[in-house]
């Protein structure tokens, strides 16, 4: 595979590492019991150890640190069973406390590593370098009014897990399965919720370019990207950024990116004199975080099947090929969804590809267009699965099946309902399209003449006015080879 | 380790404290004798021995994951030099 992106001069490699941020599923926030709710009032959710009033004192929530374990073993990453929080300090008005309580040294989780899939069935590891809880800070709105900042701290002190990865990834698309792939275990965790939108989950890019096999350039670090198609288009800009720089002789400068999402362009943050100086050291108020063995294979034992191991699944059960079974193994909801339809009858098992199919392809571009979601679809898995089943014993075609599917989705009808109340029923009885051939070759005789002349493409055309006739619901096949008999027996 | 004006200088704005000459020469001098006084303890050799974290043999506490529901709004910028629609109102702050 090619991953090089061509200079004026050159062709370069990109050299990029994310750090995740994921939000903790809980009620509750890491180090105070204020709820975590998303689009409340502002600054309704704050206790005084989140506003760092004087003498509050941080207790930590044990089931955030369950989920970092929980997380950290999906991720097939080592668990720490001793960490440490550090604080560390800056200065913002969002964050009240002047330091964020963090891990440093010696993160809950150390190495790991994830697999992404690509669409020729090849596959990479990207490598883990650590995951470490943290507290989120508070928000700033900067464009309410031209003299000041507003702040609503809800979100202060709410519960994250960073999730580092080593710099293997080379490309934007890369960098875009990486990210899918790691909300899509945390959502089969169920220890993040995954959503971007909300910022549950956003990522600083870090990314150098380099000529193929030279060390590592100097990177930059792109922040806070809260999509994956901004994360790809960040990469883009940056990396054609810096290999201008370089092309005409200059070098880059280590720094800190913001991403203006309206122009797609990244630009460095100011105040880059003061160059991040956070002085970690071990948080007083909070002894070392110790985790016994005992509670570690309790988790373990907890974890559910995760994307991975129901591909691997998939693929020996069904004999689906990689790429299938990743795509449907990418969301929870539609590895749910695939179950359940595939159990809904056990003649369906030995159509596996076909249902993949009309989930992946017919199902999911309905909910698109009707900007639905697959976890209501108005379609349920035990309905489609009878559509399939309608498809798979020939009695309606899959032509047909569309326009079904989309009754289906429309009226909230099953399949059975509908192909009986429009007398869709797949015409396969050999006389009744053998008439209706008849007819059409009758009526049309100089096609018929063109035909046998060696014009091999109006076959469509007879295949068409009798699909007319019988209004779609002939057997294609059948259709097909008794319209080439009777054509043949002409000449 | 010695502190010199430097030093203090990047510490003072560190903190976003502003220092005047005087202040700043008086802190050179504190801050470097606390740490030739810390510095005592370079003469212990500390080889194998692991850093001491505390010095109390209890365990980090922990909570359940219990949320408390009230709306703490009010109190919460009850003390704000600024406020605006339930948000702290603070100087504009560019990035």
């Amino acid at each position: 595979m090619n991953n090089l992106i061509k200079g004026e001069k050159y062709d370069w490699e990109m050299v990029i590492g994310l750090e995740i941020h994921a939000q903790v599923k809980s009620n509750s926030k890491l180090f105070s019991s204020s709820s975590t709710k998303f689009g409340s009032s502002p600054n309704s959710q704050v206790s005084l150890v989140d506003a760092a009033m004087p003498g509050m004192l941080p207790v930590i929530n044990k089931y955030c640190v369950e989920q970092a374990v929980k997380t950290g073993v999906g991720l097939n990453a080592k668990i720490n069973n001793y960490s440490v929080f550090d604080r560390k300090n800056y200065f913002y008005a969002d964050l009240p406390q002047g330091y964020q309580i963090s891990q440093y040294k010696y993160p809950i989780v150390g190495e790991g590593k994830v697999t992404i899939d690509f669409k020729d069935g090849t596959s990479k590891d990207i490598r883990i370098v650590r995951l470490h809880l943290e507290q989120d800070a508070g928000k700033s709105l900067h464009d309410q009014n031209p003299s000041k900042t507003y702040v609503d701290l809800n979100r202060s002190g709410v519960a994250l897990m960073e999730i580092v990865s080593e710099p293997d990834i080379r490309t934007p698309d890369e960098a875009g399965m990486y990210i899918s792939k790691i909300r899509s275990i945390l959502m089969y965790l169920d220890t993040c919720d995954g959503n971007m939108q909300e910022g549950s989950l956003r990522a600083d890019v870090n990314i150098s370019v380099r000529k193929p096999g030279d060390e590592y350039g100097t990177r930059c670090e792109i922040k806070n990207l809260n999509s994956i198609k901004f994360i790809k288009q960040a990469i883009n800009y940056e990396a054609k950024r810096q290999i201008e720089i370089l092309e005409s002789g200059g070098s880059i400068e280590q720094n800190t990116m913001l991403f203006n999402t309206s122009t797609g362009k990244t630009r460095p943050m100011r105040n880059k004199e003061e160059a991040h100086d956070y002085r970690y050291f071990p948080d007083p108020d909070l002894l070392p975080l110790e985790i016994s063995k005992e509670e570690i294979e309790k988790i373990k034992s907890s974890i559910p099947e995760l994307p991975d191991e129901l591909k691997n699944k998939f693929i020996e059960t069904y004999k689906l090929s990689n790429y299938d079974a990743s795509v449907l193994t990418a969301e929870k909801q539609t590895s749910d969804y695939f179950n359940k339809t595939i159990n809904s009858d056990p003649e369906l098992k030995n159509h596996a590809k076909i249902v993949v199919n009309w989930i992946t392809s017919e199902l999911f571009s309905l909910l698109n267009k009707n900007n639905q979601d697959l976890n209501n679809s108005p379609v349920s898995p035990e309905n489609l699965g009878q559509l399939i089943k309608l498809i798979s014993t020939n009695e309606i075609s899959g032509k047909i099946a569309k326009d079904v599917l989309e009754d289906m989705f429309s009226s909230g009808k099953t399949a059975r309902q509908i192909v009986d109340e429009k007398g869709l029923q797949q015409v396969t009885d050999h006389g009744e399209i053998a008439k209706v051939i008849d007819e059409v070759i009758a009526e049309n005789p100089k096609m018929v003449e063109q035909y046998l002349a060696g014009k091999d493409k109006l076959l469509g055309f007879f295949v068409g006015q009798a699909m007319k006739l019988t209004k779609g619901k002939a057997n294609p096949k059948m259709l097909n080879d008794i319209l080439k008999q009777k054509l043949n027996k002409k000449n | 380790m010695k502190i010199d004006k430097n030093t203090i200088n990047k510490i003072a704005r560190l903190s976003r404290i502003k220092l005047d000459d005087k202040e700043s020469e008086d802190y050179i001098k504190d801050l470097n004798s606390i740490l030739d006084w810390v510095e005592q303890l370079n003469e212990v050799n500390t080889e194998n021995v692991e850093p001491l974290s505390n010095i109390s043999s209890s365990i980090l506490p922990k909570r359940e994951d219990v949320s408390n529901d009230t709306n703490s709004s009010e109190e919460i910028l009850e003390n704000a030099p600024d406020k605006l629609e339930g948000f702290f109102a603070v100087p504009k702050v560019v990035e």
